[in-house]
């Protein structure tokens, strides 16, 4: 079945304008790559002299979108060879996770992205809020002393939010499968993958290859994004571990929620929640005031979307912790549990999956880099 | 301070957004430059291509310079890249920007405007109030600008076809060769100033059909097509011109040391063009063109394709592919591969051309910069009738042909350009400072 997948997705990028598009520029590039030592790019587009389809999504979804090359590129708009590269590679990027989405139906999702977020996130608050209406008669109740269980039983928050992340996860793993098996980038051993996660930890592609950074609204360099993007990531990451560690601590250790303020969980949640506050912000931000040439006007409200689910997530659970104790928990519960289902659900069909690709691209990268390069054309 | 740009935002800094990297001397390795380049070699390599027609203190000046003005490059926000693969045997000479010039550009322009100076695009100076040699005024349209002093870096007339087409004359064919030109940089280089200053009286240095001039793809446009419109596969083959011979030692020396005469090469040919031919053999050994070439799988085909008189093309080709001792090809070396009995010979790699697909490359001279310039000295000063002006200044292409007679080696235009961009911007500052004092 895999493999039917993957051809249909390969059949699917092969008819793409934008691909075609991407292939164009790149041919570009390559009679010219002055660029070649801001990312991983322009030297992977160097060892080819042509461009399949499946060159044109790797080398989209190893593009991290910092738009050195267009604001140092002659060739960039008005001039008529109107090359912006990272804006094909956005274009070709949105391609790529709706071409390989599992269900393929699904991968329609990212037609209208912005929609489809807030289409989930009304739902699941919806549900969860009949949900508590169902289970506790009102809104608002008497104080509970934290126990979100007195509200939700833990089984059916378990099997809910499992079910929603199981999903997610499969849904991702099929996708990374089938396009790394369309990709065929040989055979993956320590170095690469160690060098892969690195560069995906680090985010070294966001630094220019000089350290000063990408470019947001004009020329000058900042590392705010990268910076963001931390606080993001690792806020997120931090958010994860404390819901694993209240696993631990309920399952193995028999010590159910809640947890007082200073306790492993709490203290995980807490800082990872306000980096997940203050990271979202600044990528909201900082995508506000984004030179327009730089991206994807149409994939504007997926970015979007994804940003300010994180942010609200962060911020109602960070207010569902500081309002616990009094008779606003359930509510405020319900919410918190309506936005982290909008998350679940839209994970494979949303902004998220650039991280499964961009890993992906990642790693062939670092494989593909220590095979002997067939080309030897020689320089100026 | 104000900087007049005659562009708009978009093609700001005139050619140097097409250039890459700055030729520079240093004794020992350093940063991203690797051996050394003395002052010596630099000089000796500059007199070889400029036939010694240079001047050398002017020279000298500029070699020592590029020793010392990286790490005032990097203070103003350029960045350079670590010695490459594609671009190895430049990394002794040769420092290279990251990004390239745009990224330069940028960054000189973030830096100045820092620094408080006021930028204006769309501003082109079209006449200047010169009185007893000194500046006085800048005229843009019917705006008047005065200043203490005036540093003028309005490149060379490349863009002017006019200009272009009366300096090159009528050919013995009775062609207008320049009219078959295309301008590899910015259009914006009309050479108004430069007439302005020669109608004005100052000192003008070079011999205005002097350029750097390169065999480009024609299909290339007619302005900015920059370095991805060079071909660069002519000394994997061989060139033909318009009656299908050949014309020159494909295989005279590395590919980056002749690329430059190329286009004057092709400019002599009549109708001004060349086309250059390569076989299957060829493929992945040369940094890919822009546009692909075209294709037949057969010589006569590729003859008919590319509209060249079938009989003499595949003559030449049969006579140069007989003529071919191919011994063991290296295209990083001077190998041993070359034709015995042919005239004009291929000094090396020279293979015979005989494996489909072949592949036809038509070729224009393609001009960077025109080198015609305003005489100047070790203070950047613009000259009147042999005396300096005390406050107008020049630098860039419309100084450089006091540096550059003729010919070109890879990076020297902005070890120019940097070189006298320093002087002329500290001597005007230094001059309106002390016209300032005497006010």
């Amino acid at each position: 079945m895999l493999d039917a997948l993957t051809r249909e997705a390969a059949a699917l990028g092969n008819g793409s304008a934008v691909a075609s598009e991407v292939a164009r520029q790149m041919q570009i590039c390559n009679a010219c790559r002055y660029c070649e030592s801001y990312c991983a790019v322009f030297p992977a587009m160097t060892r080819r002299l042509e461009f399949s389809a499946a060159d044109a999504h790797y080398l989209a979804n190893l593009c991290h979108n910092c738009s050195a090359c267009l604001q140092s590129c002659q060739y960039a708009p008005p001039h008529e060879f109107a090359v912006n590269v990272p804006r094909a590679m956005a274009q070709l990027r949105r391609e790529t996770y709706a071409a390989y989405a599992w269900p393929r139906a699904l991968g329609a999702l990212y037609q209208r992205n912005g929609l489809v977020v807030a289409l989930a996130t009304a739902g699941a608050l919806a549900l969860f809020l009949v949900l508590l209406l169902a289970v506790n008669g009102t809104l608002l109740h008497e104080p509970l002393a934290g126990d979100f269980y007195a509200i939700f039983p833990h089984s059916m928050m378990a099997w809910m939010f499992g079910a929603a992340f199981g999903w997610a996860v499969l849904a991702l793993a099929i996708g990374a499968a089938r396009f790394w098996s369309s990709q065929s980038p040989g055979s993956i051993t320590v170095t690469p993958v160690s060098e892969a996660t690195r560069n995906a930890l680090t985010l070294t592609y966001l630094d220019g290859g000089h350290g000063d950074g990408c470019n947001e609204a004009d020329d000058r360099f900042t590392r705010l994004r990268k910076y963001f993007h931390h606080l993001t990531f690792y806020g997120f990451l931090l958010c994860f571990a404390s819901t694993c560690v209240a696993t631990f601590y309920h399952h193995a250790l028999g010590e159910p929620a809640p947890y007082p303020f200073i306790s492993v969980p709490v203290l995980l949640g807490t800082v990872g929640g306000v980096g997940l506050l203050i990271g979202p912000a600044g990528l909201l931000w900082l995508h506000m005031r984004r030179h327009p040439l730089h991206f994807d006007l149409e994939q504007r409200p997926m970015d979007r979307a994804f940003i300010v689910l994180l942010f609200a997530i962060s911020l109602t659970g960070l207010a569902l912790l500081a309002l616990r104790d009094t008779g606003a928990m359930g509510l405020l519960l319900a919410v918190h549990l309506g936005t982290v289902m909008a998350l679940f659900l839209t994970l494979p069909y949303g902004k998220f999956a650039h991280a499964v690709y961009r890993a992906a691209t990642l790693l062939k990268w670092a494989i593909e880099r220590r095979q002997p390069n067939r080309l030897q054309v020689g320089g100026e | 301070m104000l900087l007049l740009e005659a562009s708009p935002r978009e093609w700001r800094g005139g050619n140097s957004p097409h250039t890459r990297n700055l030729r520079c001397m240093h004794d020992a390795p350093e940063d991203v430059l690797v051996d050394a380049y003395p002052e010596e070699e630099f000089l000796q390599d500059l007199l070889k291509v400029t036939a010694g027609n240079t001047n050398e203190h002017l020279a000298r000046l500029v070699i020592r310079a590029s020793s010392t003005c990286r790490p005032w490059m990097s203070r103003h926000g350029v960045r350079f890249q670590p010695a490459l693969a594609g671009t190895l045997h430049l990394s002794r000479t040769n420092a290279f920007f990251l990004g390239g010039g745009k990224a330069l550009v940028n960054a000189y322009y973030r830096s100045a405007q820092d620094l408080g100076v006021q930028v204006r695009y769309d501003a082109p100076v079209d006449a200047l109030d010169i009185r007893d040699g000194r500046f006085v005024a800048a005229y843009v349209g019917s705006e008047r600008i005065e200043a203490r002093a005036c540093v003028l870096a309005a490149g060379g007339f490349e863009s002017n076809r006019e200009w272009l087409r009366e300096a090159w004359g009528q050919n013995e064919r009775g062609e207008w060769p320049a009219d078959n030109f295309l301008i590899r940089g910015t259009r914006f280089n009309q050479g108004v100033l430069l007439k302005q200053m020669m109608a004005q009286g100052a000192d003008i240095i070079g011999d205005p059909t002097q350029a750097h001039c390169v065999a480009i793809d024609a299909r290339a446009p007619l302005y900015d097509g920059g370095i991805v419109t060079r071909v660069d596969a002519v000394s994997l083959g061989v060139v033909v011109n318009r009656d299908a011979m050949r014309f020159y030692d494909e295989g005279e020396d590395f590919w980056p040391k002749r690329y430059a005469i190329w286009g004057r090469l092709v400019a002599l040919q009549p109708e001004q063009v060349g086309y250059c031919i390569i076989d299957r053999k060829a493929i992945g050994r040369f940094m890919p063109p822009v546009f692909p070439g075209v294709q037949a799988e057969s010589l006569p085909e590729l003859a008919r394709k590319l509209g060249l008189d079938e009989m003499r093309f595949i003559k030449t080709l049969s006579e140069y592919n007989v003529a071919c001792r191919v011994g063991t090809f290296d295209h990083t070396t001077l190998d041993d591969c070359h034709t015995e009995g042919l005239a004009p010979a291929k000094s090396h790699w020279a293979q015979p051309i005989d494996q489909p697909p072949f592949y036809g490359y038509a070729l224009r001279p393609g001009i960077t910069f025109t080198y015609l310039s305003l005489k100047t000295d070790a203070q950047a000063r613009v000259y009147f009738d042999g005396k300096p002006s005390d406050n107008l200044f020049v630098a860039g292409e419309m100084m450089a042909g006091n540096v550059l007679g003729q010919g070109y080696t890879a990076g020297v235009g902005m070890s120019i350009g940097t070189a006298f961009g320093r002087i002329a911007g500290t001597e005007a500052a230094q001059a309106a400072l002390q016209e300032a004092a005497h006010a």
